[in-house]
């Protein structure tokens, strides 16, 4: 009993100095960029030795959401949610279709593995350099119909600025109610099924709520913004989406193959005894059987996704709206316009969609842990 | 499971407290009204002899290095007590540069002198900021209020003072064309917008593009042209000072304009680097390109082409008398490790000797106009001719007349005119970003 008490001072003492670092270097550093966010600190004097700052609340997030000016920051945002997707389901599904190819164990295997892990030991830097050759407007892909005969391609994989599945800014609140109200329907569906009744209150009161604002009080506000303002999916980051699945996919590939390789070979041939299919056994048993793997990929890409900095920088450039990131816009904003409190309430934003991902994660793997 | 979430919330909450804490640190008491004040720190004319170190920041790298050397080698023959540190950051006009730059300024280590841009660029974030010396006591002593332009003084300096000693002048308003090829298709030269107009459509017809465009901030640069030619010299300025609005019909005019001048550009322009766009004309494949005058030292010592006779220059269309510049310049920031050196330093960099070295091999003009002419390629005479009589104005996209801030805002009013083409709403854009950014009052 003693002693483990001394252990806990001794191991006290020695995390100290590492929670010390991270408390000021980490969080403190996070929570002046949150309170910077909420001043004004920019514009003309920004650079002066003791610079002026007021707080002026969250108008500089008001001013991100609904200000005109701000237009590119929105159309970032949907970019980013839409690099996050389209990465986790092509790195993902790729990476799978990879991995079940190799668990057949085929002549060089070995080679091939490393093959389809060697980009990732590149950096953003060099696969941006490399893909913006690739898809270079009069060059690259755009060649490859010409050796069939046929005209060279026209369209431009990084610098389109045409955007597909448009849909008006002034109705985004009106989605995420009624993406609340789905989740919510859903508690309420567990907590009446499993006799749970707080749950099933809460459930129909969030729900309620929500479906009440889709439907009416969405109409009956004052819209976000004066006029009608489109974003949508824009056709130039497809390459930058190609670019980065190429990296990550061999990483997502030694993970399920290291998942599949990991799975009791009596699995497989109970599985084929009672007379499974190759198809069969993979859809059926072996991939949801790697459910924490993939798990664990969504989070780590969906991660990656928010740091893709680097590519876009070196693939399309800093300025080049429709391949755009919040991040890119943060370094734009805040290091060329010197306006540093926008700045920082973007990399706010950018900070809580990381959490979005990880706070999950971390839950799941406490609870694992217990 | 639910002491872990209770720790994270309450560390959460945390944050707010700590934030105000480190915030509190930083907050200064100075005010706006206080500090305007406060006189400007003058330059000393004497700070003893130089010796030492002394740290030259710069994106002079590449192509460009061998001008910078050239100035180097000139300071070390005057000077050979002092130890030159040639500090430069790669990256095209700048823009890696000027955040190392940032960070080193507000970390407390300034270089003994940095380029920057001439003009707002310098005066918006650096002078604004309290960190120069006020040059003029320089400027007088050194006799350069006479040999350089009164229009390029007024634009580099405010009425605090002048903040910086141009090295060169290059021009932005600037229209390259092969006359060759011009003479094959049948045209000339266009003296106005509504001529290229005409002329873009018959160039059209044989397949020719008639304006050849690069990426995002070649858009800016052509705007600038495209603004100078619609409103004239007087308006443009106006746009500056104030006396024109953004929103008038004449600014949305400009904004009309381009729109029609865009409709004769390759479609591809924003994947292309400047050099392809001139390339595109050199090729043949497009009539004209407008861009500083970088292009001739591309043209004359890359591409190994003779000025004037296998390519050839005009005034962009409606511009002709009036020289759009844009400068290279040193400062003298507050705080410097060997003032005695800097001094010396910007002495060298404005003097007749230092100038006409460097900028021969920069391919740039020199900002005097007593230069000497027989040192310098064709172009670079007939450039120096037009900046000793042209009115002159000084350029947006290269950082003359609007601060950081504003610059950069009009790169996303621009993609935004890009994407929607809508000349009113461009303009209206336009106002509401040069009052955010102070160029206008509301």
């Amino acid at each position: 009993m003693v002693g483990s008490k001394k252990n806990t001072v001794y191991s006290m003492l020695i995390l100290l100095p590492s929670l010390i670092l991270l408390l000021v270097f980490v969080y403190g550093f996070i929570g002046n960029s949150f309170y910077v966010s909420l001043t004004d600190w920019g514009t003309g004097a920004a650079l002066r030795e003791n610079p002026v700052k007021n707080l002026i609340g969250l108008e500089n997030y008001r001013q991100l959401f609904t200000g005109a000016i701000h237009e590119r920051f929105r159309q970032d945002l949907i970019n980013a949610i839409f690099y996050s997707l389209f990465l986790v389901a092509g790195t993902l599904g790729l990476g799978l279709f990879l991995a079940i190819m190799l668990d057949k164990g085929p002549k060089g295997e070995n080679i091939l593995r490393t093959i389809f892990l060697f980009p990732m030991a590149l950096s953003f830097v060099v696969t941006g350099t490399i893909w913006r050759w690739i898809f270079s407007p009069k060059g690259g892909v755009n060649l490859i119909p010409t050796w069939f005969g046929m005209e060279r391609g026209d369209f431009l994989w990084l610098s389109s600025r045409e955007k597909v599945a448009l849909f008006n800014w002034q109705s985004v609140p009106q989605i995420i109610a009624f993406i609340l109200f789905v989740i919510f329907a859903f508690m309420l569906y567990g907590g009446w099924k499993n006799g749970r009744k707080t749950q099933t209150v809460w459930g129909a009161v969030l729900s309620g709520l929500m479906l009440f604002y889709a439907a009416v009080l969405h109409y009956l506000l004052p819209p976000i913004l004066p006029y009608a303002e489109f974003h949508g999916f824009s056709l130039a980051t497809v390459g930058i989406i190609i670019a980065a699945v190429w990296q990550y996919s061999g990483y997502t590939m030694a993970l399920y193959l290291a998942g599949l390789r990991g799975l009791p070979v009596a699995m497989y041939e109970s599985a084929k005894m009672d007379g499974a299919g190759d198809i069969t056994y993979y859809l059926k048993i072996a991939i949801p059987n790697m459910w924490p793997i993939t798990l664990s990929a969504i989070i780590i890409i969906s991660h990656i996704s928010l740091k893709l900095f680097a590519l876009i920088f070196s693939m399309a450039g800093a300025d080049n709206a429709s391949t755009g990131h919040p991040s890119v816009l943060m370094y734009l904003i805040t290091f060329r316009a010197n306006n540093f409190a926008v700045g920082a309430a973007i990399s706010v934003i950018l900070f809580l969609m990381a959490a979005l991902f990880i706070i999950p994660y971390l839950i799941q793997s406490y609870r694992a842990r217990r | 499971m639910k002491k872990g979430l209770t720790l994270m919330i309450t560390l959460l909450l945390l944050l707010p407290m700590v934030s105000v804490w480190a915030g509190g640190q930083q907050e200064g008491t100075a005010t706006a009204e206080e500090t305007e004040t406060v006189a400007v720190p003058e330059v000393k004319l004497d700070y003893g002899k130089p010796s030492g170190d002394l740290e030259i920041f710069s994106w002079w790298a590449g192509d460009e290095a061998p001008a910078l050397n050239a100035l180097i080698d000139l300071y070390n023959d005057n000077y050979p007590q002092v130890e030159v540190i040639n500090a430069t950051v790669t990256g095209g006009s700048g823009v890696n540069a000027k955040a190392v730059l940032k960070t080193r300024m507000l970390g407390g280590d300034p270089p003994d002198s940095f380029q920057v841009h001439a003009g707002q660029e310098l005066i918006g974030t650096w002078v604004a900021a309290e960190r120069m010396l006020d040059l003029t006591p320089l400027f007088e002593s050194e006799g350069w209020m006479d040999v350089i332009p009164e229009d390029l003084i007024n634009l580099i300096g405010t009425e605090n003072g002048i903040w910086s000693v141009p090295v060169n002048v290059h021009r932005s308003n600037v229209m390259w064309y092969i006359p060759e090829n011009l003479e094959e298709w049948g045209v000339e030269a266009p003296q106005s917008w509504d001529e290229f107009l005409e002329i873009a459509e018959d160039l059209e017809a044989q397949g020719v593009t008639p304006l050849s465009l690069a990426t995002n901030w070649t858009v800016n640069h052509l705007w600038e042209s495209v603004a100078l030619g619609v409103l004239g010299a007087d308006k443009y300025d106006g746009l500056w000072n104030g006396e024109l609005s953004w929103t008038s019909d004449e600014a949305v005019e400009v904004w009309a304009t381009l729109d029609e001048v865009l409709e004769y550009t390759n479609d591809d322009f924003s994947s292309l680097s400047w050099q392809q766009a001139t390339d595109l004309v050199v090729g043949g494949d497009a009539a004209f390109n407008i861009m500083g005058d970088w292009a001739a030292g591309y043209m004359s010592t890359t591409l190994n082409l003779e000025p004037g006779s296998d390519y050839s220059w005009a005034a962009s269309p409606g511009t002709d008398g009036v020289f759009m510049f844009l400068a290279d310049s040193f400062g003298f920031p507050k705080g410097v490790k060997n003032p005695a050196a800097t001094l010396a330093w910007l002495k060298t960099c404005g003097s007749k000797k230092g100038q006409d070295t460097f900028n021969p091999l920069k391919g740039s003009i020199s900002a005097r106009t007593d230069s000497d002419l027989s040192k310098y390629n064709d172009y670079s005479q007939s450039a120096a001719e037009d900046f000793a009589d042209n009115r002159i104005v000084g350029s947006l996209a290269h950082g003359v007349t609007a601060n950081e801030g504003f610059m950069n805002d009009f790169a996303t009013v621009m993609e935004m005119f890009l994407n929607n083409r809508n000349p009113e709403q461009a303009a209206n854009a336009a106002q509401a970003i040069a009052i955010q950014n102070g160029i206008v009052s509301r």
